[in-house]
């Protein structure tokens, strides 16, 4: 039963790393651009809750309503004033800047807030957990990030299936010269792309935030498992990312059980043999987004 | 045509039609200077022991091979077109193989030898498992080998777990003698690694590999091995930061996973050749100069260097992509170690509007 409980607990773990990941295959997707920097700006997402929460005394789910759309407008305008310059068929500058970008934000971090770890507190949801029998318990923090994956997931799925900004999005990853010629300015494309790309990787952030202690390193392991979770899935496929969210999220909490030490170790090794065995992913599409 | 022509000679000197000229820049006499100086140089530095203090020997060690670590990111980014994030998984096989041999009873240089094998053998099926990822996706992949590295080492109790070890075979050396050792031996690895990375681009894997780093199709269809030639660098650049991590542990004596593992040792690569210049030997070495110099200025003031660093990196990566060393370059024609090739046209082959450069292309 333990065992069990060791999956539930992966499969809701899996939730976190699919949002996480989600704003990573979208900037790829549309600008192939690797967002070197997704992890540092998940914590910059949290630290910003973290200060709005101490400067108001309120729960940290208000924050949200401030740290999304502000990190959607930073989105909108990293895109438009640095990480346009670097949108070509050569990844090394775009590598190079969101790169320097993470460097310069983990470090930047560090100084204003030091190395210590912090947390946020969410009030009673962080405590309360469904008893399902006496081994498994659902924390009920953990069912309300998984919901909230799957309804980003579904939506930005729909978005970009049955809207017109998902279509000029598609055709703008599909073809940027070809959209020129039907009026689509595909800089202005990428600008939203990256908006909602930050937006949810601050979702991610505040949510990672409310779960654990963070501190401003916690920004690599989050770029490394948003990344794990993209190519276990397979590029392009939003339910794809949920399943690899969901594939290594287990691996790690079964690895745990057998050895806590051994845990992030697992999920590296269910990565590198997707990676050997199927390495377009689980659930690949040619095309992304 | 001569293998060295005199540079204003140059394109009156073509054969006609077209044709390729290699690494022609300069004249005899400059080759003369250029190695003199060299010459010079090494001859000075091999010096310092003697004439500094040993805090000045072991900054200048880790100069070195902060200058050979540069080289091998820039071997990998600038001439094999592989960017990556994981070089650190390479430094800590140096390090903790060189704790391991020394354990074993093999002599200090010569495990250090061994570690720099035991990183090139394990770069092979590594880049079984990198080479699945291109682009980006390449540069975070390798990042998760070294860190399924490091959870590897941490795991095995002989190694020290996650607090590390220190370096036991030097007790019983005299500390400075043994830093002026290291200090020696890194210069060398310097020298090698420099000449290594010099003679590989002027051979023909080395034309082989710049062709795939600027077109992997073309070159693949123009007779390139492609995943060779990249393998072929790959585990050079291995065995380079293998011997860089095992000479940062010979010179610290001290090595702790999360350290020697850790991804500030890609950010420093990184910020190097981008500051000094990517795709040139002498623009490394030049950031890896820019880089120690900072960092030793604002050593007082915590990570602020590195964020100082980071701004120069993008600005350089967005607006001036040849960096420092290409400015001067592109200034003054200079280069001390020429690796360029050149499409000369001979008259009447190609009309002059296009050709750029006064009938040469720049093909490096």
């Amino acid at each position: 039963m333990t065992w069990v409980n060791a999956i539930v607990q992966g499969v809701l773990l899996g939730g976190l790393y699919a949002m996480f990941a989600a704003g990573l295959s979208l900037m790829f997707g549309v600008m192939r651009i690797v967002n070197l920097a997704h992890g540092a700006l998940a914590l910059v997402a949290a630290y910003g809750a973290y200060v709005i929460t101490d400067a108001l005394g309120a729960n940290p789910f208000w924050s949200l309503l401030a740290v999304v759309p502000g990190m959607a407008i930073g989105g909108w305008f990293v895109q438009k004033l640095v990480l346009n310059r670097t949108v070509g068929p050569d990844p090394l500058p775009s590598l190079l800047v969101t790169f320097g970008l993470a460097v310069v934000l983990q470090n930047a971090l560090l100084q204003f807030f030091s190395a210590d770890s912090r947390s946020l507190q969410a009030g009673p949801i962080s405590t309360a957990a469904l008893k399902v029998n006496s081994s498994i318990s659902l924390a009920w923090f953990g069912v309300l990030v998984f919901a909230v994956a799957v309804v980003l997931l579904g939506s930005l799925s729909v978005q970009l299936s049955r809207t017109r900004a998902g279509r000029v999005l598609r055709a703008t990853a599909d073809d940027s010269e070809a959209v020129i010629l039907s009026g689509v300015d595909p800089r202005k494309v990428y600008a939203l792309a990256a908006a909602v790309s930050f937006a949810t990787v601050a979702l991610a952030g505040v949510f990672m935030a409310m779960g654990t202690t963070f501190e401003p390193s916690s920004a690599d392991a989050r770029l490394i498992f948003a990344f794990e979770t993209v190519i276990i899935g397979g590029l392009g496929n939003l339910w794809g990312t949920l399943a690899g969210g969901v594939i290594l999220g287990v691996t790690q909490t079964v690895g745990a059980q057998v050895d806590p030490s051994i845990s992030i170790l697992a999920g590296h090794v269910a990565f590198l043999i997707v990676l050997m065995v199927r390495p377009q992913g689980l659930a690949a599409k040619v095309r992304v987004a | 045509v001569s293998a060295h022509p005199p540079e204003a000679l140059l394109v009156q000197d073509a054969a006609p039609g077209p044709g390729i000229e290699r690494w022609q820049r300069g004249s005899r006499a400059g080759s003369a200077l250029r190695i003199s100086a060299a010459l010079a140089i090494v001859v000075v530095l091999g010096l310092i022991p003697y004439l500094q203090g040993p805090s000045a020997t072991y900054k200048l060690t880790n100069l070195f091979l902060l200058v050979v670590l540069a080289s091998m990111w820039n071997l990998l980014a600038g001439f094999g077109g592989m960017i990556t994030v994981g070089l650190q998984a390479f430094i800590g096989i140096g390090a903790y193989a060189l704790l391991y041999f020394t354990d074993q009873g093999v002599p200090p240089y010569l495990a250090v030898l061994l570690a720099a094998i035991a990183a090139a053998a394990a770069a092979v099926p590594m880049s079984f498992m990198a080479f699945r990822l291109t682009g980006g996706y390449f540069a975070i992949g390798t990042w998760v080998l070294a860190e399924a590295c490091r959870l590897v080492i941490v795991q095995i109790d002989s190694l020290g777990r996650g607090a590390g070890r220190s370096l036991l075979v030097f007790n019983g050396v005299e500390p400075a003698q043994r830093q002026a050792n290291t200090y020696w031996v890194a210069l060398a690895v310097l020298i090698l690694a420099t000449a290594t990375i010099f003679l590989l681009l002027r051979s023909r894997t080395g034309l082989g590999l710049i062709a795939l780093r600027d077109n992997a199709a073309a070159a693949e269809s123009s007779g390139v091995r492609t995943q060779r030639a990249k393998r072929l660098v790959f585990v050079l650049g291995a065995a380079g930061c293998g011997l860089c991590g095992a000479l940062f542990l010979a010179n610290s004596l001290r090595v702790q996973p999360d350290s020697a593992f850790s991804v500030s040792y890609s950010a420093a690569m990184i910020f190097c050749v981008i500051i000094g210049g990517v795709g040139s030997i002498e623009g490394p070495i030049l950031g890896a100069i820019i880089f120690f110099v900072l960092q030793d200025q604002f050593a007082n003031q915590g990570t602020t260097y590195l964020i100082v660093i980071g701004l120069i990196a993008m600005v350089m990566a967005l607006w001036q992509r040849t960096g420092i060393w290409g400015l001067i370059h592109e200034r003054t024609g200079f280069s001390f170690f020429p690796t360029q090739h050149r499409v000369t046209v001979g008259p009447g082959s190609l009309p002059d509007a296009a050709v750029p450069h006064g009938g040469a292309l720049k093909a490096h």
